[in-house]
């Protein structure tokens, strides 16, 4: 499948400063533009659900971006993502160009799972992503396989597995947490912590708040990271891959974020105030890396400009791909559900 | 009579039989604050206190156990899973704890115990959201698994599972939740493992339960506008099967479809199927026909949905299959 290709026209920077990070100009540009892509297609994602376009159970990653693009900045193509149903962020951030999710939403065939698996169930084994799954917690031992098989192998690929502040409440993740140290796995648990499972915060679930902490009955280096800021979560990753490419084992890292959104599109969000929300959204990730890039002078107005009309135009390119293709017809049906292709399915 | 909707009635239940006996209680996700992810429980959380209506974490496997362990030791536990698919991660413990306790004591622990939510397909929610495991569960000695097609049956049966003293799955569907049905005030109960002819007939059987019950119902009135005449029975409980009813009414019409929207390999309509054929083979007139959704994961695509379950179009087809009728 196509690869999302941000295009902007840079025009050379009145002054170039160097920065005060040690991160370049590229990496902020590169993070800017990918979390705009991921907010803009999400924004349209939810106009679309409301139009009965998308249907389903929809989760929007609004919010979120930067525990995304962080670690993004930090990986290479080889390695492997696997996440939940909150799935639409991470592919665009592994590099597949967002139309085929936009289809995939539209139960059109020429999405990334064929009209199959819609927003829950994205899918894209060109760019290493493992998916999108719908039973919380599922994915956790899921990802300790994927870095186990690569172990096997003798590669060093490492693979990232998100979860939500809910599901470390599965019992899968002790089990998993346990045979991925006992192992040394090449595998970093990501916990996407934006304090509610649904409607339920994370002070209502347990006795431990702090969820890095999950990690040290197994030994496992565990941290917190503040997951509206892309440098903090890269340099996080940045280690944990380095510590998982040598062969030293998983790491866990609580990622603190928030999202802007109700839990999937139909979600009153009674439990908790606008307050709270505005309180996050004035730490933006997007507007916290666009304002180090304007004052580093990295990109001129023009250029953010043609920046955020290039992300609008992949996310119409996006509507437009998905509206235009059909849905998969009936003989389709019995396909793809083994490699067998002449399995002798029960048809009355 | 008044009419109320399908998810009141099943809080109307839990709410008599809360305020009848202390010993039950209400455990599942979001059934307390937030009133129910499809507000079965609103407003118990008010009234019962946090007590007995209490919240979980994300934890299926171990708020099952520990609802089973609750049981053994003197409670009558109510547990939501939010759907059946969810329940998955906690079957080890219903099949190998609940329905196993009483015998393998020889008696001595009982599981009063309901188990209780959404089951089969809601709409575009792809496989991991649209299966019906009410087979499954009906396989299992030791259970008793109802699957109630409206707010009538659903209240009293509910009741019922409460009030027994044997581990009950108690299956219903988002998209019956706001169905609306006549139910009186006062109260009643509904039998475990009884059927009901929801529609009187002559000429062929349509044996169904629970959600699809609908397309069974609307295929009878449109059948009858040909004029054939369908009898229709509700099973309302798949462990026991009322065999006798079903029996009672082939030998009558000489006829049977059975409807149902699990998968075909194993399901109740392949049991129904072997026991009439048992037990009233000379009285057949036409093989028995199952529909059942198609034997693949449920995918997302409104057209591979509609090409999967069971649907008014396709009962229809099979009730004049078995009439030998064209066309
Ligand atoms: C095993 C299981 N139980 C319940 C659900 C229903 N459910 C879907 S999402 C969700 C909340 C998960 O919250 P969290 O893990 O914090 O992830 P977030 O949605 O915040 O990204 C629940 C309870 C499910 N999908 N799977
Ligand atoms: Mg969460």
């Amino acid at each position: 499948m196509e690869k999302v290709v941000i295009k902007t026209k840079k025009e050379t920077p009145v002054a170039e400063k160097k920065s005060s990070t040690k991160f370049s100009k590229e990496t902020y540009i590169k993070w800017f533009e990918s979390m705009l892509l991921m907010r803009k297609f999400e924004e349209k994602t939810g106009h679309l659900y409301i139009q009965q376009k998308i249907r389903g159970f929809c989760h929007l990653y609004i919010g979120q971006e930067a525990l995304v693009a962080g670690s993004e900045s930090v990986l290479r193509r080889e390695d492997r993502v696997i996440t939940a149903y909150r799935d639409h962020a991470h592919p665009i951030g592994r590099g597949l160009h967002p139309k085929y999710i936009m289809a995939e939403m539209m139960a059109k065939v020429t999405g990334c799972s064929k009209g199959k698996g819609g927003s829950m169930h994205i899918f894209s084994k060109e760019f290493n992503f493992f998916g999108g799954h719908g039973i919380v917690g599922g994915q956790i031992p899921l990802g300790a396989g994927i870095a186990f098989a690569d172990k096997y192998n003798g590669n060093d690929n490492v693979t990232l597995c998100y979860m939500g502040d809910g599901a470390v409440r599965q019992g899968a993740l002790h089990e998993a947490f346990n045979m991925a140290m006992l192992w040394k796995l090449p595998v970093i648990f990501i916990i996407e912590n934006n304090n509610y499972a649904m409607g339920t915060s994370v002070e209502r679930t347990s006795n431990v708040h702090d969820l890095w902490k999950l990690g040290l009955s197994y030994e496992m280096p565990s941290y917190a990271v503040d997951g509206m800021t892309c440098e903090a979560v890269h340099e996080a990753i940045e280690e944990a891959v380095n510590r998982a490419r040598k062969g030293d084992g998983p790491t866990l890292l609580e990622m603190k974020t928030y999202r802007y959104k109700g839990h999937s599109m139909s979600d009153a969000q009674t439990y908790r105030s606008k307050d709270e929300v505005k309180d996050y959204q004035a730490q933006d990730p997007i507007e916290k890396v666009l304002a180090t890039i304007k004052k580093n002078k990295w990109m001129t107005d023009a250029d953010i400009e043609a920046a955020e009309k290039n992300v609008e135009d992949i996310v119409a390119e996006s509507v437009k791909f998905g509206e235009d293709s059909p849905y998969p017809t009936a003989d389709e049906l019995y396909k793809d559900v083994y490699t067998q292709t002449d399995y002798p399915y029960i048809m009355e | 009579m008044r009419t109320i909707e399908f998810r009141e009635a099943l809080r109307e239940a839990m709410n008599e039989e809360m305020r009848r006996d202390e010993k039950v209680y209400l455990m599942g996700e979001e059934v307390a604050e937030y009133n129910g992810a499809y507000k079965v429980s609103k407003g118990m959380l008010a009234e019962f206190g946090e007590k007995r209506v209490i919240d979980t974490p994300i934890a299926e496997l171990g708020f099952t156990g520990i609802a089973i362990g609750s049981a053994v030791n003197g409670l009558r536990p109510i547990v939501e899973f939010m759907t059946f698919n969810f329940s998955l991660v906690a079957i080890d413990q219903i099949i190998n704890s609940a329905a196993k306790m009483m015998s393998m004591s020889g008696g001595q622990f009982p599981v009063p115990i309901v188990f209780r939510g959404a089951t089969a397909s809601a709409g575009m929610l792809s496989s991991q959201h649209s299966q019906a495991f009410d087979n499954w569960y009906a396989n299992c000695p030791g259970l008793k698994v109802i699957v109630p097609s409206n707010p009538y049956d659903a209240k009293g049966l509910l009741k019922s599972a409460i009030r027994d003293n044997d581990p009950v799955i108690f299956m219903e569907s988002e998209q019956m939740y706001g169905d609306k049905g006549e139910v009186p005030e006062g109260e009643y109960l509904i039998p475990i493992g009884v059927a009901d002819i929801k529609r009187e007939g002559k000429d062929v059987t349509i044996v169904s339960f629970g959600k699809i019950m609908k397309q069974a119902l609307s295929a009878a009135v449109e059948l009858e506008k040909e004029g054939i005449s369908v009898e229709v029975i509700d099973l309302r409980t798949i462990r026991p099967i009322d065999y006798a009813t079903v029996i009672t009414s082939v030998k009558k019409t000489n006829r049977l479809v059975i409807v149902e929207e699990a998968w075909p390999l194993g399901s109740i309509a392949t049991e129904v199927a072997f026991k009439v054929q048992k037990e009233a083979f000379d009285y057949l007139d036409a093989p028995v026909i199952r529909i059942t959704t198609a034997d693949v994961p449920l995918p997302y695509a409104p057209t591979l949905i509609e090409a999967s379950l069971p649907n008014v179009e396709r009962v229809i087809k099979a009730v004049k299959e078995v009439m030998y009728v064209k066309k």
